[in-house]
């Protein structure tokens, strides 16, 4: 087996862990308009749920970027 | 100890700017993810300061305000007056003989000023053509998410006196 093929095997990986993590983002994106909406219409109870379910996100988010980040460096280090 | 990468022998210029092309897709990838999740981070911040300014809220207090006479105004007639600053201007609308309204005048699309359409018994917004419901400021078309805030009333010997706002998220 060539030494392109594991190479191309994490660049797919790292690919769809990009994927995941563009959607998160535009549900966190959301999730940030509709609690700012919620909070200027006078509905402060929309405040703390909306900052814990950002916050799962932003911890998958840096799930994500970890797991691109060793398959980063398991690849290219051979 | 790196808290992400294994450790490397490898200096990080070395790293960073790879000379061999399928290793520099890698560093591409690498670099875009991590400036994805930075801004995952922006919107975690964002989110924590609708938190903290949400826990920190105090209640406003409002001057109360003589809006004008009862008198001054016939059914249907409009006036514009400022509440509870100079620079927030509000529309006072009497409806009925016994009925009056007031709202902020600010659209809450883009601030742009409503106005009263007699007409149609609504308030809108020229610049977007959003709708307002005259009875309680709800949207009833167009972009804006929220409804008009309104200037609570009371009649005193027989003025009109604004003495807080609803809905303002204040």
């Amino acid at each position: 087996m060539s030494r392109n093929a594991p190479q191309k095997k994490g660049l797919t990986a790292i690919d769809g862990a990009m994927v995941l993590i563009v959607i998160l983002l535009i549900v966190q994106i959301w999730l940030l308009s509709a609690t700012l909406e919620s909070y200027l219409a006078g509905h402060r109870e929309a405040a703390v749920p909306g900052a814990i379910i950002s916050g799962i996100l932003f911890a998958a988010c840096l799930g994500l970027y970890r797991l691109v980040d060793r398959i980063d460096s398991d690849n290219r280090q051979g | 100890m790196s808290w992400f990468r294994k450790p490397s022998s490898t200096p990080l210029w070395r790293d960073e700017f790879s000379v061999h092309t399928v290793d520099e897709r890698y560093v591409n990838r690498r670099q875009f993810t991590k400036f994805l999740t930075l801004t995952s981070f922006g919107m975690l911040v964002g989110n924590l300061w609708i938190l903290a300014r949400s826990a920190f809220h105090r209640a406003p207090v409002y001057p109360k305000l003589a809006v004008g006479s009862v008198d001054e105004l016939a059914v249907g007639g409009v006036k514009i007056f400022a509440y509870p600053t100079a620079d927030d201007p509000c529309i006072l609308v009497r409806t009925a003989a016994e009925s009056f309204v007031a709202y902020s005048q600010k659209c809450t699309h883009l601030s742009c000023a409503v106005y009263y359409e007699k007409e149609q018994n609504r308030l809108e917004c020229p610049c977007h053509q959003g709708f307002f419901s005259i009875t309680d400021g709800s949207v009833l078309q167009g972009p804006p998410q929220r409804a008009l805030p309104r200037v609570a009333l009371e009649k005193k010997n027989g003025q009109l006196v604004a003495i807080r706002m609803e809905g303002d998220g204040a």
